[in-house]
C-alpha cells in the first residue's frame, strides 16, 4: 500500500489554516484565562453571539461578514467591559470567583445558547461572500480562501495584540496584572480598570472569531459548546498568558485534528483536544511556553 | 445517635410518600416523580464536591450518561435486575470520576472545571462512535408493563419511582453523614482554604478524591435506570445539557452549605420544571433554570436557605 502523500501534505495545510482559524478563537481566552485569571468558559457564547450578528447583518444587509466583526469591534468591547464589572462587583470583590463566578458564566453560556435557540431555532445558518467556495490551487495543494482568509487575518489579529501588549503603557499594565496586582496599584494604574479593558479587548475579539467561524462553516446555537474543550486545551497546550504559545498551541491542535479528521473520520475530532488537555495536564501542566 | 433518628425519619417520610403515591391512580404522578427524584440525587450528589469542597463540576450529563449507558451495554450483553445495574453505573461514573480527579486535582481548581466541561463532549463523542451501544441512532430498551414483586404484580413505573426513590434517600442520608463526620471537616477546610489546609496537614488530594468518586458515582447511580424510565436512549437525551445546568442550579439556589439546600431546590425548580414543560415549552423552562442561576449567584450567593437564615437573624435582633 502506498502511502497517501498528498493527501497528508493537504492535511496538514488545513491543519495549519484551521490553527489560525484557533488562534482568533483562543486569543481572548489566553488573555481573559490566562492573563486575568477570569475563567471565562461563556466565550464560545460570545463568539457564537458574534457568528450570528454576522449571519442577520450579511442576511439583511449583505454586509461583509468580516466587515461585520470589525464594526462589532466596539461593541462587544463594551459588552466585556460591563460583564466584567458585574463579575468583579459580584464575584471578585467578595472573594467568591471560584465557585460562583465560574456558576455565574455557565449560566451566561448556557442562557446565550437557549435565547439563541429560541430565536433562531436549531437549523445551521451560513453566511454569503464572494470569497466562500473558491480555492488556490498549486500543484496538488488546495487552498481554500474560506480558510485562508480567517487564517491571515486572525494571525494579523494575533500581531497586533502582541504589539500592544508589549509597546503601550496599558498593554504592559495587563501584562502586569498578570504577575503583580498589588504592585500595579503602587504604580499608580487601578488594577480593577486595567482588568476592565483586558476582559473588553478579550470579548471584542469574539466578535472576528465569531465572522471567522461562520465563514468556515455553517452556525447553529449549540456548536459553541465544542469550542469549550478545543480553546482551553490550547490555552493550557501554549502556557497560559502567553499569546506566541497560543499560535503554537492553536497550529499544533489544527494540523492533529485535520489528520485526525482525514484519516479517522470527522466525527473523531473533537475527542483530539480533550486528549491534549488531559496529557497536557499530566505531563506538562505549565504549557509549552509557560513559565 | 440523632443520626439513626435522622434516618428513620427520612425513612417514615419516604414510606409515607410512597404509601401516598399508591392511592394516586395517574400514572403521569410517577413519572413526573421519577424527574424530580431524580434530580434530588443529581443536586445531592454535585453539592457534596461544589457545596461542601468547592470545586465546580459541569460534566453531571456525562457522569449521568455513563451511568444510563453502562445498563445499556450491561443489558444487552447480561441482562441483570436494575438494583444491580445501578450498583454498576455507579462504579463505571465513579472509576472516570476518579480518573478525572487524579489527573486535574492537583492542579489549579479551575482546571477540574474546564477538564469536566470538555469531558461531556469527548464521552459523547465516543458514544456517538460506538454502535454497539446504539452509536447516534440510539438503543432501544423495552420496558416491561408490570413486575412481579413478592408476589404481587406492581406496574414497571412505579418499581422505578421506588428505586429513584430509594436512591434520593440514600443520596441525602450520605451527605448528612458526611457533613457530619471528620470527612465532612476535612472537605470545609479544602473549601474555605486549601492552602492552610494542606499546611496544616489535611491530606487534600485523597479528600477532593473521595468526594470526586462519591459524587460521580452518585451521578452515575441516578443514570442507571433512565434507559427503562425513557425508553428509548439517544446520546442527545443522556448528555443533554439540562442535567448540567439543573445540577448547579439547584443546590446554588437552595443553598450550597448543608444537605437541605440541593433538596429544597431539586423539589422546587424539579416541579417548576414539570409544571412548564407541560404548559409552556421546555426550552423556554430550561431558560428560566439559566436565569434563576445566574440572578441568585449574584443577588443571593447562599440560595434560599442562605436567606431564610438572614431573615431569621434579622428577626432576633
Amino acid at each position: 500500500m502506498d502511502f497517501p502523500l498528498e493527501l497528508l501534505i493537504n492535511a496538514i495545510i488545513a491543519g495549519v489554516l484551521l490553527g489560525g482559524f484557533y488562534v482568533a478563537v483562543t486569543i481572548g481566552i489566553s488573555i481573559a484565562f490566562g492573563m486575568l485569571d477570569i475563567v471565562n468558559i461563556a466565550h464560545p457564547a460570545f463568539i457564537i453571539l458574534g457568528s450570528y450578528l454576522a449571519y442577520i447583518l450579511n442576511a439583511q444587509f449583505g454586509i461583509d461578514p468580516v466587515l461585520v466583526g470589525l464594526l462589532m469591534l466596539p461593541v462587544f468591547y463594551v459588552l466585556g467591559a460591563a460583564v466584567y464589572q458585574v463579575y468583579y462587583l459580584s464575584f471578585e470583590k467578595r472573594g467568591q470567583e471560584a465557585l460562583r463566578g465560574l456558576a455565574f458564566f455557565f449560566g451566561i453560556l448556557f442562557i446565550t445558547e437557549v435565547a439563541l435557540v429560541l430565536v433562531f431555532g436549531v437549523d445551521y445558518r451560513y453566511v454569503e461572500a464572494a470569497y466562500i467556495g473558491p480555492a488556490v490551487h498549486f500543484r496538488f495543494i488546495d487552498l481554500p480562501y474560506r480558510l485562508l482568509i480567517p487564517c491571515v487575518l486572525a494571525l494579523a489579529m494575533f500581531t497586533a495584540l502582541q504589539l500592544y501588549l508589549g509597546r503601550t503603557f496599558v498593554g504592559r499594565a495587563i501584562m502586569a496584572v498578570a504577575q503583580d496586582q498589588g504592585a500595579l496599584s503602587l504604580m499608580a494604574a487601578n488594577p480593577i480598570r486595567i482588568k476592565r479593558i483586558a476582559f473588553g479587548i478579550s470579548i471584542a475579539t469574539a466578535a472576528m472569531a465569531g465572522a471567522f467561524l461562520i465563514i468556515i462553516q455553517p452556525v447553529e446555537p449549540s456548536v459553541g459548546r465544542e469550542y469549550i474543550g478545543r480553546v482551553f486545551a490550547i490555552c493550557v497546550l501554549g502556557g497560559l498568558g502567553s499569546l506566541p504559545g497560543t499560535v503554537i498551541g492553536a497550529m499544533l491542535l489544527g494540523i492533529v485534528e485535520s489528520i485526525t479528521a482525514t484519516f479517522y473520520g470527522p466525527s473523531w475530532a473533537p475527542a483530539v483536544s480533550f486528549g491534549f488537555l488531559l496529557l497536557t495536564l499530566a505531563f506538562r501542566p505549565a504549557g509549552i511556553l509557560g513559565r | 445517635m440523632r443520626s439513626r433518628i435522622f434516618i428513620l425519619i427520612a425513612l417514615a417520610v419516604a414510606a409515607a410518600f410512597f404509601g401516598a403515591s399508591q392511592l394516586v391512580a395517574n400514572n403521569y404522578l410517577f413519572f413526573a416523580g421519577y424527574t424530580v427524584l431524580q434530580f434530588i440525587v443529581l443536586a445531592t450528589a454535585w453539592n457534596i464536591l461544589g457545596g461542601y469542597c468547592g470545586y465546580v463540576n459541569f460534566g453531571s450529563a456525562a457522569f449521568f450518561a455513563l451511568g444510563a449507558y453502562s445498563t445499556v451495554f450491561f443489558h444487552k450483553t447480561f441482562p441483570m435486575p436494575i438494583p444491580v445495574l445501578i450498583v454498576l453505573g455507579g462504579l463505571v461514573s465513579g472509576i472516570v470520576g476518579f480518573g478525572m480527579g487524579y489527573l486535574t486535582l492537583r492542579l489549579r481548581g479551575s482546571f477540574f472545571a474546564i477538564a469536566t466541561l470538555a469531558l461531556a463532549v469527548v464521552l459523547q463523542t465516543l458514544i456517538v462512535n460506538w454502535d454497539y451501544v446504539g452509536g447516534s441512532r440510539g438503543a432501544y430498551i423495552i420496558r416491561p408493563n408490570t413486575i412481579n414483586l413478592a408476589g404481587y404484580e406492581i406496574p414497571y413505573i412505579e418499581y422505578l419511582f421506588f428505586l429513584m426513590l430509594a436512591l434520593a434517600m440514600f443520596a441525602i442520608i450520605t451527605a448528612r453523614t458526611i457533613e457530619r463526620s471528620r470527612l465532612g471537616f476535612g472537605f470545609a477546610t479544602i473549601r474555605d482554604d486549601e492552602l492552610a489546609a494542606e499546611a496544616s496537614g489535611v491530606p487534600t488530594l485523597r479528600l477532593k478524591l473521595i468526594a470526586t468518586t462519591l459524587s460521580g458515582a452518585l451521578m452515575g447511580m441516578a443514570g442507571a435506570p433512565f434507559p427503562y424510565y425513557i425508553g428509548f436512549l439517544q446520546p442527545q437525551s443522556a448528555f443533554a445539557l439540562d442535567y448540567a445546568v439543573n445540577s448547579i442550579a439547584m443546590p446554588m439556589i437552595g443553598g450550597t452549605g448543608s444537605w437541605i439546600g440541593p433538596l429544597i431546590g431539586a423539589i422546587l425548580l424539579g416541579t417548576i420544571q414539570q409544571v412548564a414543560t407541560v404548559t409552556i415549552s421546555s426550552a423556554v423552562n430550561v431558560l428560566i433554570v439559566g436565569v434563576l442561576l445566574v440572578a441568585f449567584v449574584i443577588i443571593a450567593p447562599n440560595g434560599l436557605v442562605g436567606l431564610v437564615q438572614d431573615m431569621m437573624r434579622r428577626e432576633r435582633r
